[in-house]
């Protein structure tokens, strides 16, 4: 009996000692080299090209109306500016209330926006349903190969490009402070990078180039999701700013910082703002030192707007070098919604989907104006960033994800009724009393 | 996401709703949609806190009274049914329904309903009457700090003045409807549908 199996077993052996050579092999010349030298085949692109192609045929097939709703909101007209308060008076604020409940500019931004076609991922389908064989057929041939074929040969990369960033930059840290290292440390990073590009399979067009951030200035940039870190650092070399962590996190930090100078701040330190400023400032004033990467929305945002940016980076008073990301959702959802995924599921999420398309945009350097404070440079700065990505610009806060309104947000709505009602002067006069009597 | 939301509405619950409210079967499945992204717990019923999270809600002044319409009485959760009942009454009339059946009942959202529901916006204890304290609570909300008690008391006294005319002091919803302009009303969200 034996003798009949051992040829079997040898020939197996044979043939997947063979295949997984010639895998192996394919992998290292057609993305592991490429990604060294930065040169690339357009292998990606003519893959976003038929991915493109397959879903125009798909959606014949559905014939789906679009699902995305188009309300129109008219300002109701009040009935002149009457000092009188009349009983009416209620409706208006009524109806406001009932239609930010039927839709709101806010709470939409914090999950995944939804689709006019649908992509073949059933996690953005919203009417899923079995319409016809051939559809679903199309569909099950997809989940093949996203999850049979891509996903492992991503999974590959991943750990490749993470695990040469970790060994290469420890390796760099040997070396002394010099222009050398500089090089070195250089090259690594963005070796790394690239090959972590391609783990994702993430398509970039990156756009003025020629304002790229530059050594003492502040990069800043809308954050969809944590790969945005990604995207922006296979391009360029930035300083990374953020809290330390623990687990592999920490030691991929732990590793970089070897090779060139990161600003990771303690738990303790994020408190105190000075002491954050003070690091910032530091660093911005060396030149020698790269650009900081920061991103002042402060959390995730689904990418069809750009909220509120932090004006802490700019206090600092150095360039800030603005840059705007725009992910073209048909292709995979980028968006990290960190209430309902993990970053494990987010990820694994990322790897099977089809690809992650993205275009970025290098807009021209912003300095503070005379006279202008903080607050307002950071509004000019995103306003300059939705323009450019076309996001919607809102003044609201991206921490209104996990917290609750600012009262004083009320307190101006009811301000402003007030001067309705009793119209300005004797508002004025009123405060006027108020002020001298009671103080 | 909207995520599999729609596939949990069954065909004869939105027949229904449909029949209740008037909505079409668009506008009732992208208001599912809503729902179910406004239920955070996702346990198919919406409570005051999902709803306080809408900021543009939780600015508006008189945001917790809106909110409060949507509960029925004493009850803590308000489920789709709920929800869309109290949504009909801001659904904009359609021509098409001015030559309705007069014997299929008034619809939720004819203008003595809309009016009903603002009615109960100001009357708190549901007696049926506008007290003066009632009406001064809700201009108390309106404007905040910004008037003085003596100043909204005048307004609040005049206001009654005005309404009020059998004299008991107070406002009931026949004088209540006789008080509003009749064009000038427009509390009809729109809720149009892109489809």
């Amino acid at each position: 009996m034996e003798s009949y199996l051992f040829p079997f077993d040898s020939l197996i052996c044979m043939l997947l000692g063979i295949s997984f050579t010639v895998w192996f092999t394919l992998l290292l010349v057609f993305i592991i080299v490429p990604a060294i030298f930065g040169v690339s085949f357009g292998i990606r692109r003519l893959y976003m090209k038929s991915l493109i192609k397959l879903f125009e045929v798909s959606e014949l097939m559905l014939k789906m109306h679009p699902v995305s709703l188009e309300q129109e909101i008219h300002e109701m007209r009040r009935g002149g500016a009457e000092p009188e308060f009349d009983m009416s008076d209620i409706f208006y604020f009524c109806r406001r209330g009932v239609e930010s409940i039927v839709d709101d500019e806010v709470t939409k931004r914090f999950t995944a926006e939804e689709l006019e076609s649908w992509n073949l991922l059933t996690r953005s389908n919203y009417n899923f349903h079995h319409i016809s064989t051939r559809l679903t057929a199309l569909w099950g041939v997809g989940v093949l190969i996203r999850y049979g074929f891509l996903l492992p040969l991503r999974v590959t990369l991943a750990f490749t490009g993470v695990g040469l960033l970790v060994v290469l930059t420890s390796v760099v840290g040997l070396f002394p402070n010099g222009r050398m290292k500089n090089y070195l440390s250089d090259k690594v990073h963005l070796m790394c990078y690239r090959i972590c590009v391609r783990s994702l399979t993430a398509i970039i067009t990156y756009h003025d180039s020629e304002n790229k951030p530059k050594n003492g200035g502040i990069c800043v940039a809308n954050h969809t999701s944590p790969i945005d870190v990604i995207i922006l650092a296979s391009d360029g070399c930035y300083a990374m700013v953020g809290q330390v962590h623990g687990g592999l996190m920490g030691v991929i930090q732990r590793a970089m910082v070897k090779a060139c100078p990161h600003i990771w701040f303690e738990r303790s330190e994020v408190k105190d703002r000075h002491l954050v400023a003070k690091r910032l400032s530091d660093h911005v004033a060396d030149t020698s030192k790269l650009p900081i990467l920061i991103f002042p929305e402060g959390t995730c945002i689904n990418n069809t707007s750009v909220m509120m940016f932090k004006k802490g980076s700019f206090e600092i008073g150095s360039t800030v070098y603005p840059v705007a990301i725009k992910y073209d959702p048909r292709f995979g959802e980028a968006f990290w919604n960190s209430s309902k995924f993990g970053m494990v599921n987010y990820l694994l999420h990322m790897m099977s989907s089809w690809a992650i398309v993205c275009s970025v945009w290098y807009l021209p350097p912003m300095s503070r104006m005379e006279g202008e404070d903080a607050v307002q440079f950071a509004n000019r700065v995103k306003a300059a960033i939705a323009r450019k990505g076309g996001l919607a610009d809102l003044l609201w806060d991206g921490g209104l994800k996990r917290g609750k309104v600012k009262e004083v947000f009320k307190e101006e709505q009811q301000k402003l009724y007030s001067k309705v009602l009793v119209g300005m002067c004797c508002l004025f006069f009123f405060f006027c009393i108020h002020f001298f009597f009671l103080n | 996401m909207g995520s599999r939301a729609s596939s949990l509405l069954r065909e004869e619950d939105i027949e229904e709703i449909k029949k209740q409210t008037g909505f079409s079967h668009s506008q009732i499945t992208r208001l599912y949609s809503r729902f179910h992204s406004l239920d955070k717990g996702e346990n198919g019923a919406l409570s005051r806190e999902d709803f306080q999270r809408i900021p543009e809600l939780a600015i508006n002044p008189l945001g917790d009274r809106i909110i409060n319409a949507f509960f029925p009485e004493g009850e803590d959760q308000v489920n789709f049914r709920g929800f869309m009942r109290t949504l009909a009454h801001f659904r904009p009339v359609e021509d098409n329904e001015k030559n309705k059946d007069p014997t299929s009942g008034e619809p939720l959202n004819s203008r003595t309903n809309k009016l009903f529901f603002a009615f109960q916006l100001y009357d708190l204890d549901r007696d049926d009457k506008i007290s003066r304290d009632e009406l001064l609570q809700v201009l108390r909300m309106m404007v905040g700090v910004n008037i003085s008690d003596e100043q909204l008391g005048s307004i609040a006294d005049r206001t009654i003045q005005e309404a009020d005319t059998n004299g008991d002091m107070c406002i009931s919803f026949s004088e209540f409807t006789k008080v509003m302009p009749g064009k000038a009303i427009d509390i009809t969200a729109d809720l149009q549908n892109g489809a």
